[in-house]
């Protein structure tokens, strides 16, 4: 098992390397001189040339990257070329929002679907179990920012019971952290929920008829009993993958939801810095987004070694 | 070896089971139709029949395992247990299942939970009904429990996960979580049916051994005829739901009254064979003397109608020296090896033309691999083999395609094999659009409907999809397949092991003619040294990746030199030795 974990984290140290180059290399292909951009469109051969070799981007590329490759690794993203600010304490805070939005998010919508979808396996074939996936199958229907407008609407305009938008850090006021929160975190978990719980009923589904379930049950254990105690961790295999891809795409896909609430996160700073032009800031969240993509991957792989024994010792 | 004299039948008072007009059916189709019987204390009574009799329903209905969709009428009793099984409620139910009742199922694999340690699950089933006083006592007594199934190191063993287990093994922790609670019944569903031959025969044993120990009343299901002369002293014979027999073993083995139960035993007979030297079938049974009244007398040897390899002269067309193939397993360690697995092992033989050669092995003995490499489907790790004069080993693919027009295979299960998206005459029509044949639409058409009647099956078939077939009939479709092309060698990968016992003799007889009237070189595989000795005039035993003996089968089978081969043959059971065992 700890050769196989091992092996996991080498192949994601690798991976990371792999992807500084390829990330670095694809913000080079970009047409668009920093140095042309940030100097303006009137400014002189001199201008340019000096900006440049403030930037450093008249140097040899190889050299760039091993400058930007060992900042890196300070956890040191450089000046941006366009707001000449620094970009590593941004993208930590906007980190730290856009994690907390998706992490909460996610549990929620597990927290939702696992009783949902398994709900609607056990009563396949009854009116209860056909209504949670109808209303699965609408939910996956409804965008999210739709949702978010409709549930800032009811619980902040309507009711007033919580704030309409913004952000506060938890460590500044919590309480108003949370109160923000929740809108947008339901509004995230009600799509993915609903994509979630049609992935665990037919996981569920699946398992409940395999051969094991029959022989739980000719043990003397009751359905719902069998289920828990043999169905639920063969069923959670592959709800795990699907789990860590949602979470992934997650964090770059919650940026509508920021739009609507006003959350200054890891989406909407992409946005923003692809539309002012600035290379490096693409380029820091573009690499931050790719190791935490690699990182959920590490641990989805993780899990799949202590959940599954066979896995321990798969011939390869 | 005959397991059942050890039974203890009628120990009790009364009935230990009383079936009576027991059906099932799924909306207006009946799938078991009244069927009555009773079981005494401790006796075992097989339940036997093909695929579809209902055999297998009958048990999930005793335990109240049926799905939702099927309804359930009559009435069952057990002894000790007020409300009647068929209506009892589930609760009630729940605290009979795997205390009183408990079953044993076919595939020990999938039947056991993948991801848990199996001495948990043997545990689990005293927990459940409070049979032992704390968990402490529960994986004391699972040990204990694993012991007495006999499988080496039980308190290791209980750790275990289900893959780290051999076959034999799983099945054996199946019968002891089966048996944790001193059941009065045992039901088992082909415990034996995926097994290897010696594995069986030591799980057929320990089934015995147990249930007479704790004089458990055992409903055996299987469509093995000399599983159950083993194991069961009173059988009953299902066809298409109905019992249509019933009786003592000796009694229905001997004057079978029903024809379907004498078609049966004649289908099952491997070594009985008509006037044309042609194994019985449904269709000829009527002639068929079963064995008890063949005066003990050993069966007269079959005499497979090919040339034996003395005969044979000329070149090898089959020709392998050294072959070994090798696998890789993952690392155990971040840097060290990768552990090698041996596959097939030095494997040293010829084949002369005409020959049939049988191959014999368990599972992991290679002789699947050997088969894929003579096919061109894999390539050795060392070693040479050359077959109908193209050589193997490192050739491309374009060298192999005279050796695709040499070599065609039937394989092991017809649906599988057969895409299921493709109709009857485009499967047979495929191996003639290899480069180098010139047949329009139409002479290809017109070579299908050949093969189509070679293999009997009628022309219309050729407008239809394989799952509109029965397995017997796919079989045939992959056999006109194979055949079309007019291949020099036909090799078979356990050709009849997926199919019906009445179906098995029909086949095997269809591949006897073909491989006449085609002068084909036959190479077999199969678990079955029946089916072996049978058609084959040469057997080549394997065990793990190596050839351990080969020669005339005949002088095999009746003097084994190599101590594996002796053991094969001793462990696998034959209805007619199982009968002429005195009682």
């Amino acid at each position: 098992m700890l050769v196989r974990i091992a092996g996991n984290l080498a192949r994601f140290l690798l991976s990371l390397l792999a992807a500084t180059v390829l990330v670095f290399a694809l913000m080079r292909v970009l047409p668009g001189d920093p140095a042309v951009i940030a100097a303006g469109q009137n400014a002189s051969p001199e201008i340019v040339a000096s900006l440049a070799r403030q930037f450093g981007t008249d140097r040899p590329l190889p050299v760039q990257y091993w400058d930007w490759f060992s900042g890196l690794w300070r956890g040191d993203f450089g000046v941006s070329y366009v707001t000449r600010a620094d970009i590593s304490p941004l993208v930590a805070d906007k980190v730290q929002v856009s994690l907390i939005l998706v992490s909460a998010a996610m549990v929620l919508a597990l927290a939702i679907a696992i009783p949902a979808g398994t709900l609607a396996a056990v009563r396949h074939n009854k009116p209860s179990g056909a209504l949670v996936s109808a209303a699965s199958q609408l939910g996956i229907a409804i965008p999210g920012f739709l949702l978010g407008i409709v549930l800032v609407s009811f619980f902040a305009l309507r009711l007033g019971w919580l704030p309409a938008n913004g952000w506060v850090a938890p460590g500044v006021d919590f309480a108003g952290f949370l109160s923000r929160l929740v809108l947008p975190v339901m509004a995230l978990a009600g799509v993915q929920s609903a994509i979630l719980v049609r992935y665990i009923r037919s996981a569920v589904l699946e398992v409940m008829h395999e051969d094991y379930l029959r022989t739980a049950r000719a043990k003397g254990l009751s359905r719902m009993r069998a289920l828990g105690r043999h169905g639920l961790r063969n069923a959670a295999i592959p709800v795990l993958t699907v789990t860590g891809v949602q979470f992934s795409a997650l964090i770059i896909g919650a940026v509508v939801i920021e739009r609507v609430f006003v959350i200054p996160g890891l989406g909407s700073m992409l946005l923003a810095a692809v539309g002012n032009r600035d290379l490096l800031t693409v380029q820091s969240v573009v690499m931050v987004l790719v190791a935490i993509t690699l990182i959920v991957n590490l641990l989805v792989d993780v899990l799949y070694t202590v959940l599954d024994p066979r896995i321990r010792a798969a011939v390869r | 070896m005959r397991n059942r004299d050890t039974a203890s039948a009628g120990a009790g008072t009364g009935n230990l089971l009383e079936v009576s007009d027991l059906s099932v059916s799924a909306g207006s189709k009946a799938l078991v139709s009244s069927l009555s019987f009773s079981m005494a204390a401790g006796e075992r009574i097989g339940l036997i029949g093909e695929s579809g009799s209902g055999k297998s329903l009958t048990a999930t209905a005793l335990l109240g395992l049926l799905p939702d969709e099927l309804t359930v009428s009559g009435t069952a009793h057990l002894r000790g247990f007020g409300p009647d099984l068929l209506t009892a409620s589930d609760k009630a139910m729940q605290d009979l299942r795997g205390d009183e009742i408990s079953m044993v199922f076919q595939e020990p694999l999938s039947a056991l939970n993948p991801l848990m340690k199996v001495g948990a699950q043997v545990a689990e089933v005293m927990l459940q009904h409070r049979t032992v006083p704390n968990r402490a006592a529960a994986r004391r007594r699972a040990v204990e429990l694993l012991a007495s199934v006999r499988i080496p190191d039980p308190a290791q063993a209980a750790g275990a996960y289900p893959h780290q287990l051999s076959g034999g093994q799983r099945q054996r922790v199946m019968v002891a979580m089966a048996l944790a609670n001193d059941p009065q019944l045992l039901l088992a569903d082909e415990p034996t049916t995926a097994l290897d031959v010696t594995v069986q025969s030591q799980v057929l044993e320990l089934i015995s051994a147990q249930v007479s120990e704790r004089g458990t009343g055992l409903l055996f299901i299987t469509h093995d005829l000399a599983v159950v002369a083993n194991m069961c002293t009173r059988v009953l014979v299902l066809n298409k739901g109905r019992l249509v027999e019933s009786g003592d073993l000796d009694k229905i083995f001997s004057a079978p009254e029903h024809p379907y139960t004498r078609a049966l035993l004649a289908a099952s007979d491997l070594s009985a064979t008509d006037g044309r030297g042609r194994l019985f079938t449904v269709e000829t049974a009527a002639a068929y003397v079963p064995p008890a009244l063949r005066g003990g007398t050993p069966p007269a040897a079959p005499t497979p109608q090919a040339p034996r390899s003395e005969a044979a002269a000329g070149p090898a067309l089959i020709s392998a020296t050294g072959l070994g193939r090798t696998y890789h397993r993952a690392r155990t360690t971040p840097f060290g090896p990768r552990p090698v697995v041996n596959a097939l092992a030095d494997v040293s033989f010829t084949v002369a033309p005409g020959e049939r050669v049988g191959i014999v092995g368990e599972s992991g003995s290679g002789k699947s691999t050997l088969l894929r490499i003579l096919a061109g489907l894999d390539t050795p790790t060392s070693g040479q083999a050359t077959v109908a004069g193209t050589s193997i080993a490192g050739a491309r693919e374009s060298d192999l395609v005279p050796l695709r027009n040499a070599l065609q295979i039937v394989f092991q299960d017809p649906l599988g094999s057969l895409d299921p998206r493709m109709k009857v005459a485009d499967i047979i029509a495929e191996p003639l659009l290899v480069p180098g044949r010139k047949l329009d639409a139409a002479g290809r058409l017109a070579e299908v409907h050949r093969m189509l009647g070679l293999v009997g099956l009628d022309a219309e078939s050729a407008h239809r999809y394989p799952h509109q077939f029965s397995g017997g009939q796919r079989q045939r479709i992959s056999i006109a397949r194979a055949l079309v092309n007019r291949p020099r060698i036909l090799v078979a990968d356990e050709p009849v092991s997926a199919l019906d016992v009445s179906v098995r003799a029909q086949v095997l007889n269809l591949i006897a003619d073909l491989v006449d009237e085609y002068a084909l070189t036959l190479l077999l595989v199969s678990h079955d040294l029946s089916v072996v000795r049978h058609l084959c005039g040469r057997v080549i035993v394997m065990k793990d990746g190596r050839i351990v003996e080969s020669g005339d089968t005949e002088q095999i089978y009746n003097h084994p030199a190599h101590p594996y081969t002796a053991q094969l043959i001793s462990s696998s059971l034959d209805l007619s030795e199982e009968l002429a065992m005195p009682n």
